[in-house]
């Protein structure tokens, strides 16, 4: 062969593979250093698990902490004959558990190899100290500790959500944060607020030797890297009266919420029945056991169930009439026991008429607002009834109704509010008149709107003319929240017509018993509570009880929105349960002139009226 | 059939460098899918991972190789170098400004979720242009003209691709003095390059006082066998520069005998006496030089003067103008520092994942080292891991053995050629590709520093992929074309 340039360089490509291959064969084959010894690796890194941020309350307590739990894993090739009896008295579990899970992993003994597998988890810290004391003599057995949720308050268990370990799809979409076995928020603020609970993992390095134990920090652990604990979040409730709202609930279905109307920051969020927090903490063991549970506590009712809002939307009704001048507060409409058009009636109770305005509210009497309504959509400013029935669901949009408020519920739902289009392709196009509809007037009908929706017209009737996003987050140095939370949201009605609506809410509450008010039931003394009953029909047996009402009348602190499924009257359940809420808010404590009331609705049980889907 | 187009597809393509090329990026679409493997199996071909992303990218490399190959007629290229380089340097610039910056360095297009690195594609442009240029008749690298022309269209990308802070892809370019070589770039020029990287290793792992010591014997060497007196170099100069070696040594024991950190003895460094020496000694050396009217003798003094300059430059650029974390990782490369901030760590990682894989390593998806996450990149420029881990010193020499036969095949295709274009491309393909090779390999083994550059074919990324299937398969289509009529 010539020694040419060309073989000069061929010869150079030669050498060059050479020292690559070599150096290959040195660290692959000959250095012990890199070999594959038993270990496959001379270098162990244990996992630091962050803590994971705490959820507090507005004041300042804890609704979520966290505690210690071991997790006890097995290496099941350092294994040895041990004492089996022994360590199920220890780890109180049955032979036959331990023995299958020994099978399992004598079967599995390929794919675990050198791995340390998890037997048990979630053990308390007594059941592992006992077993610390004896470890040495089960080899292969260790415990690993991992801090897992707390909760002090059984307050808010549909709120907070659970955390469990992350499912394949979670670790797809964010393969770089999540590795199997890490744990996730799933539902509630513990899934909102992911990105701030979760902190960030970190790792120590240890050395071991070709018998697989470890020998010594990897430099004296300069190379580690220390976990991030996960940030805490402040929400908007108080858990004192969560856990209150929560017992005048029990055993009956339905929702209680209260809206800060100055803020728009929720205090309480009922979902009845709800998830008890104890079963939270092991979601885990419980999964299948709530899952089919017929009343459905994992739904949050409160944001997820639209309902008819009944009386409670004359309200409604009645502000956009005023907007649209069909009438003034000093209307007065005749009621003879309800509405009559033609040979139909739409009923009403017995009280004196006719009526003006405020007293429709204290009263809440049917006929008044049909002639609203019908004001409304036979306006002459329209040339149609369809029109008139569009610019009426664009007013009702205003007040958050038949859509989405916005607020930081993930599964809020939006309701539905009908306009022409829906009546046309019901009944055909302009083949309905204002008395088709008439039901719409007193909050019946094609109308539904989430109890949240309830408690938000609750805190624009306080607020008399806006309202701020619902929302169960505050905003802190860490954590941010959306800007639209803190800006004020105006309907479409002029603030000047608020005030004459809240006295009639007022008069509703406050006339005393006899008086033809509707909610006397709720009068607290020295509160000065607006309200607004509504006893909205049900298809599947009983009314629905339904109350709004806020407090103090002229410097609100609390708007309330109460729905008792199956509670017929408003003023039977509804009104009670909103008016306790508020007095325990703003007193602290129930008069001892209102302790029966307490007594009854703590005791009331509505259970056997609800059929379970 | 086939009279004017010349003979047929079966005879002309280069069908062991299309094996090779296939057999390559199948291995590095199964290794990618090893590195991402974990405990919940995913499909190869799932586009939410990379091995699915990275099967997209095999089909349109497939689809290009195609074009190039069927489409588009060889002989464009040798026309369209220039609007392409100029075109190629324009976007090079322009991604300084309008840029993403990925990992502190301003070298990436990106178009949504597709983003490209324009000094991939330079690589292509440079070597086109330098074919098109260094095969012109009367083209000459000797004629100063030509040379500079030539030094001209390396540096002018390799220059703005450094100010990218992309210093690992620049150092690619470097390959181009294999291709410079063969076309008759004097040996001497590549000897200095080597001696400069010498001299480089050793000014920053010794001192510049070492450095020194062997750039004058190495030129008293290369005189001494110029001049035929080899014999009477190692009777004297040898013993001189052995005693001159232990003087470090002895100036430090010196210290600790007088006990007096202020003695003046100590003032006088060894480099002080070094340069003392240099004084008296050159302007002897090149009064000789004069007398004898050797012009070997006067190149010697110069290059020993501008061997000193340059070691005294290295000393000052590499502890002021490097950045940090590129300094960092020399020192690491060099054994300089215990690795305080992790930079061998990574290094560490991959030679503990390759090392672990043993002969026969431990089989498909069985690694734990790069699929736990240790090892950093470990689709991308840590690739070879995965291979070293799971396929063991087989599969890895296998690889290897793999690229040496490609870049072998497209050495001899190139010494086959009759056209000078085809032969300078092929060179300029071979040393890329050689490069890459080394240096990303070399990187995992711990025998280069960490350097961020792709391993070709193999390492995750249609930017890279692209890159070196165009290359390539220019190549074939070049090779092809002339196959087709002589």
């Amino acid at each position: 062969m010539k020694i040419n340039r060309t073989n000069k360089l061929l010869a150079g490509l030669t050498v060059a593979t050479l020292v690559l291959i070599v150096k290959l064969f040195v660290i692959q084959i000959v250095d012990d250093r890199y070999k594959t010894d038993a270990s496959n690796n001379s270098m162990v890194h244990a996992v630091i698990y962050p803590t994971r941020g705490i959820i507090y309350d507005r004041n300042g307590k804890i609704l979520v902490g966290n505690r210690v739990a071991y997790d006890m894993l097995v290496t099941p090739k350092e294994v040895e004959a041990f004492d089996t009896l022994a360590l199920c008295e220890i780890l109180e579990i049955t032979p036959e558990f331990l023995r299958g899970k020994m099978q399992e992993y004598h079967r599995d003994r390929k794919k675990i190899g050198y791995r340390s597998v998890v037997m048990l988890t979630h053990l308390p810290p007594e059941i592992f100290m006992k077993f610390a004391e004896v470890s040495y003599k089960f080899p292969g057995f260790r415990g690993q500790a991992r801090s897992i949720r707390d909760y002090p308050y059984n307050a808010g268990g549909n709120l907070l959500g659970y955390i469990s370990e992350v499912s394949a799809d979670d670790i797809k979409r964010n393969p770089d944060v999540y590795k199997p076995g890490d744990y996730i928020g799933k539902t509630g603020i513990e899934a909102t607020c992911e990105q701030y609970l979760k902190g960030e993992k970190g790792y120590n390095i240890y050395l071991r030797n070709s018998h697989n134990r470890i020998e010594s920090r990897y430099k004296d652990g300069e190379m580690d890297k220390e976990a991030i604990p996960g940030k805490d979040i402040v929400t908007t409730i108080d858990a004192e009266l969560q856990h209150y709202g929560q017992q005048l609930m029990q055993n009956k279905v339905g929702s209680l919420v209260a809206i800060e109307p100055s803020t728009g920051e929720i205090l309480t969020l009922v979902s009845s029945p709800g998830i008890d927090v104890d079963i939270l903490a092991d979601i885990g063991k419980h999964y299948n056991e709530i899952a089919s549970d017929p009343y459905r506590p994992m739904f949050n009712r409160a944001v997820q169930s639209a309902y008819p809002p009944g009386s409670v939307f004359k309200l409604v009704n009645g502000l956009i009439g005023l907007q649209e001048g069909v009438f003034t507060p000093e209307t007065e409409y005749p009621c003879h026991m309800g509405y009559h058009f033609g040979r139909n009636k739409l009923g009403c109770h017995a009280h004196r008429s006719p009526l003006d305005l405020e007293e429709s509210i204290m009263m809440s009497c049917n006929a008044y607002y049909c002639y609203v309504f019908r004001g409304i959509l036979e306006n002459g400013r329209y040339n149609s009834i369809g029109e008139a029935m569009d610019r009426w669901n664009e007013y009702v949009r205003s007040f958050g109704f038949g859509r989405k408020l916005g607020s930081d519920f993930p599964s809020e739902l939006g309701g539905t509010i009908p306009d022409s289009k829906y009546y046309d392709s019901v009944y055909g196009d302009g083949a309905w008149r204002a008395t088709t509809v008439i039901s719409l007037s007193i909050g019946q009908g094609e109308i539904g709107c989430t109890p949240l929706h309830l408690a938000n017209l609750c805190a624009t009737m306080a607020n008399r003319g806006f309202y701020y996003i619902p929302h169960l987050i505050r905003g802190t140095e860490n954590v941010s929240i959306d800007p639209k939370y803190y800006e004020r949201q105006y309907t479409m009605v002029d603030t000047s017509y608020f005030p004459v609506m809240v006295e009639g809410m007022y008069r509703a509450v406050n006339s005393g018993y006899g008086s033809g008010g509707t909610a006397t039931v709720a009068a607290v003394k020295g509160l000065d509570i607006c309200g607004k009953t509504g006893t909205a029909q049900n298809p599947r047996g009983d009314d629905n009880s339904v109350f709004i009402c806020f407090a103090p009348k002229d410097d609100p602190k609390i708007a309330v929105a109460a729905y008792v499924e199956h509670g017929s009257f408003g003023a039977r359940w509804a009104a009670p349960i909103a008016s306790l809420l508020v007095e325990k808010y703003l007193n602290g404590e129930i008069g001892k002139d209102r302790k029966a009331l307490e007594q009854r609705v703590l005791e009331g049980n509505l259970m056997d009226k609800v059929k379970p889907e | 059939m086939n009279r004017y187009n010349g003979r047929g597809l079966i005879e002309t393509v280069d069908w062991k460098l299309v094996i090779c090329y296939l057999v390559l990026i199948i291995i590095g679409w199964v290794n990618i899918y090893a590195s991402i493997h974990s405990s919940e199996p995913s499909s190869i071909f799932d586009p939410a991972f990379r091995s699915g992303k990275q099967f997209i990218w095999i089909l349109t490399s497939l689809g290009l190789a195609g074009l190039i190959l069927f489409v588009l007629n060889p002989r464009i290229y040798e026309s369209l170098s220039l609007p392409i380089y100029l075109a190629t340097i324009a976007m090079l610039v322009a991604v300084i400004f309008f840029g993403t910056e990925v990992k502190g360095s301003r070298s990436w297009f990106s178009f949504g979720p597709v983003s490209f690195q324009p000094a991939e594609i330079s690589k292509i442009a440079t070597s086109l242009m330098l074919a098109a240029v260094m095969s012109q008749s009367g083209y000459r690298l000797a004629k100063f003209r030509d040379f500079m022309l030539t030094a001209a269209i390396i540096l002018v990308p390799m220059a703005i691709i450094v100010a990218q802070s992309e210093t690992g892809s620049a150092l690619v370019y470097v390959g181009f003095v294999f291709m410079l070589y063969r076309e008759g770039l004097s040996g001497w020029l590549l000897f200095m390059i080597g001696m400069a990287i010498t001299l480089f290793i050793t000014t920053l792992t010794a001192s510049s006082y070492t450095s020194v010591l062997i750039l004058a014997a190495v030129v008293t060497i290369c005189n001494a066998l110029y001049s035929g007196k080899f014999k009477a170099w190692l009777m004297t100069y040898l013993p001189a520069f052995i005693l001159l070696g232990f003087l470090p040594f002895l100036h430090e024991r010196l210290a600790a005998i007088t006990g007096d950190p202020e003695a003046f003895i100590l003032k006088i460094k060894p480099i002080y006496i070094l340069g003392a020496a240099a004084l008296v000694l050159i302007p002897f050396y090149a009064l000789r030089a004069f007398r004898t009217g050797s012009s070997f003798k006067w190149v010697s003094i110069a290059a020993f003067i501008a061997g000193v300059l340059f070691i005294f430059s290295v000393d000052f650029l590499f502890h002021d103008v490097l950045q940090d974390h590129q300094r960092k990782r020399i020192e690491v490369l060099l054994g300089l520092k215990d690795d305080p901030t992790g930079v061998g760590y990574n290094v560490n990682q991959s030679m503990i994942a390759i090392g672990s894989g043993g002969l026969a390593g431990k089989g498909f998806l069985k690694g734990t080292q790069t699929t736990y996450g240790f090892v950093p990149e470990q689709s991308t420029d840590f690739i070879f891991c995965t291979i070293g881990e799971e396929w063991g010193f087989i599969g890895a020499a296998v690889t290897i053995i793999l690229y040496v036969f490609l870049i072998w095949r497209i050495i001899i295709d190139a010494e086959h050629s009759r056209e000078a274009f085809t032969r300078i491309y092929g060179y300029c393909t071979a040393s890329c590709i050689f490069m890459h090779l080394f240096i990303n390999i070399g990187m995992t083994i711990g025998i280069m520093p960490v350097i961020g550059i792709p391993l070709p074919f193999i390492s995750y990324g249609g930017s890279s992929l692209w890159t070196f299937t165009i290359m390539l398969f220019i190549f074939i289509a070049l090779v092809r074309n002339e196959r087709k009529y002589f």
